[in-house]
């Protein structure tokens, strides 16, 4: 139900604000284009979650590895650098990510993407590593002792057990992701922020609710249905 | 067949283990014996290379258990801890199938042996296969550890303390069920504990490590009557040694041809141990023999009290 009752506002909202203009109208009769139609809600909706996902999985890769990495014996040595960089990378602020970024990569939507991934690897990473640490060490005892190899034991025990955990990190990790995205306007990329940033800069509250609106939708939606599988996958 | 030449290990600057030789034959159930400490779960962990030692060396069935792949060396010996470690993830016949699906074997095998494992075990509640070991209790989850350590069919069995963190009940009800097993199949067993009741108990032979030398190798009866010196006689229990020689001896060797008449009946094959409770229980000092549920003879106290080898 936690699921269901976001992404059913979600849907409404796109269904409903292209045709709210009278009302936003009516509510604020000073403005001129009370509806913001630069660019359609959904054409919006979907870049967004687009760069979420592409970001999200980036991120998911390059942190699930590096926990792995460095909960195995060859890399434990790296654990507290690996902690320490994530935790520095967190620290910056996106709009500073995207400052530095937007001289290299110029505007766009790859500045930001850039932005979402570092922002994104520190929580699946830490969550690795805490869900990898609190696997049973008598299940790991007993798996060396049967005859295990270090991949099977990773993929068939650690993983299954750490899963809980992980699935967490990444659902963070994509919300986060969402909230960041919409900065991203900022420097160019086409995202839900697009009419919040146009709004601000033209003084135009009307643009600002409207991409807020479908913002807090979307990212409860994915909270709701990412929380759905990682209660599914602590089942047990 | 087990064999231990010259085994040392150090871990920090201590001997753990020092210049070990033990020699453990086919089908014997071998008991290690000895305080906390004292090196046994090493030695034991050695045979499957869990542990590497220093010096000397471990045979299994005559190869140097160095040369072998470590993989396939651990997959052909069962393994059963005090902690279980039962994969939580997996159900309980996943669980018990862990090494034969590591080994290859078909779905039917594995299924045919997961189901005569639980008849074994008796892990008899309805439903129970498909279960999670966390809706356990302490005692089927050992007997869940227990089936899967054999579930191979593996000559040869390790366990470390399988039972010591179970109460006495369920530990005398698995301790016989694991004994009957091994007669059974004639598998080759090393089995570590603290509780010299329980290795004299389930022991052929009995070995009784101090501060990593074995001090003693021999059968229970061996231990109590010749102890090698004085820490063993204390460690065997002093005075009390004499109580244990009563759990470790049937009713059969004792008895005498002649019936009793009147009072209850004890088994043949039942302890002296239980005998001795038996009189103690009836306020008697006669108790009837039975056999199959016939009476063969009579025992009495004197016979528990008398001294003879």
């Amino acid at each position: 139900m936690r699921a269901i009752l976001p992404l059913c506002i979600l849907v409404a909202l796109l269904l409903v604000l292209p045709h709210a203009g009278p009302w936003f109208h009516a509510w604020m009769p000073t403005l001129s284009h009370p509806l913001y139609a630069r660019t359609s809600f959904h054409a919006l909706t979907f870049a967004h979650l687009g760069l979420v996902f592409a970001a999200t999985l980036v991120a998911t890769v390059l942190g699930l590895s590096l926990g792995i990495v460095a909960t195995r014996p060859f890399g434990r040595s790296l654990l507290p650098t690996v902690r320490a960089v994530a935790v520095i990378g967190q620290t910056f602020p996106p709009v500073a990510v995207l400052a530095i970024a937007v001289p290299l990569l110029g505007f766009g939507a790859a500045p930001t993407f850039l932005a979402l991934v570092l922002y994104g690897v520190l929580p699946v990473l830490g969550q690795t590593v805490a869900g990898l640490d609190a696997v049973p060490p008598a299940a790991l005892h007993a798996a060396d002792g049967m005859g295990y190899g270090r991949w099977r034991r990773l993929l068939e025990v650690e993983l299954p057990l750490a899963a809980g955990p992980i699935m967490a990190g990444i659902r963070l990790s994509a919300i986060v992701s969402i909230g960041t995205a919409t900065i991203g306007s900022a420097v160019g990329a086409t995202t839900l922020g697009s009419p919040i940033v146009e709004g601000l800069v033209g003084n135009n509250p009307a643009y600002v609710i409207q991409g807020s609106l479908l913002v807090g939708a979307l990212a409860l939606s994915v909270d709701g249905l990412l929380g759905a599988f990682e209660r599914y996958v602590r089942r047990l | 067949m087990i064999v231990f030449e010259g085994v040392g290990k150090r871990f920090g600057g201590r001997s753990v283990i020092d210049g070990l030789d033990l020699r453990i034959e086919d089908g014997e159930f071998f008991v290690l014996v000895g305080p906390s400490g004292s090196g046994k779960s090493t030695l034991l962990r050695m045979v499957n290379r869990l542990v590497t030692p220093d010096s000397g060396r471990i045979l299994v069935d005559g190869d140097d258990v160095a040369s072998v792949d470590v993989e396939q060396l651990r997959r052909g010996i069962g393994y059963a801890i005090q902690s279980v470690g039962l994969f939580p993830h997996r159900t309980v016949g996943e669980n018990i199938a862990t090494v034969p699906r590591l080994l290859g074997w078909s779905k039917r095998d594995i299924d045919a042996r997961v189901d005569e494992l639980l008849a074994l075990l008796r892990l008899d509640d309805p439903g129970i296969a498909d279960r999670y070991p966390r809706t356990l209790s302490g005692g089927q989850q050992q007997r869940v550890g227990v089936a899967r350590a054999l579930a191979a069919r593996p000559r040869i069995v390790l366990m470390d303390e399988p039972f010591g963190a179970l109460d006495p009940l369920t530990r005398e009800s698995l301790q016989s069920a694991l004994r009957t097993i091994q007669r059974d199949t004639a598998t080759t067993i090393l089995f570590v504990t603290h509780d010299m009741d329980e290795a004299f108990g389930l022991g052929d032979r009995v070995g009784l490590m101090l501060d990593g030398h074995l001090v003693q190798v021999g059968t229970p009866l061996e231990l109590i009557r010749q102890p090698a010196d004085e820490r063993v006689r204390e460690f065997v229990g002093g005075s009390r040694a004499r109580l244990r020689e009563l759990a470790i001896r049937p009713v059969r060797e004792r008895m005498r041809n002649e019936i009793a008449s009147g009072g209850a009946a004890v088994d043949i094959d039942a302890s002296l141990q239980d005998a001795l409770g038996a009189m103690l229980a009836q306020g008697r000092d006669r108790l009837r023999v039975e056999e199959k549920g016939r009476v063969v003879g009579s025992i009495a106290l004197a016979d528990l009290v008398e001294r003879r080898g």
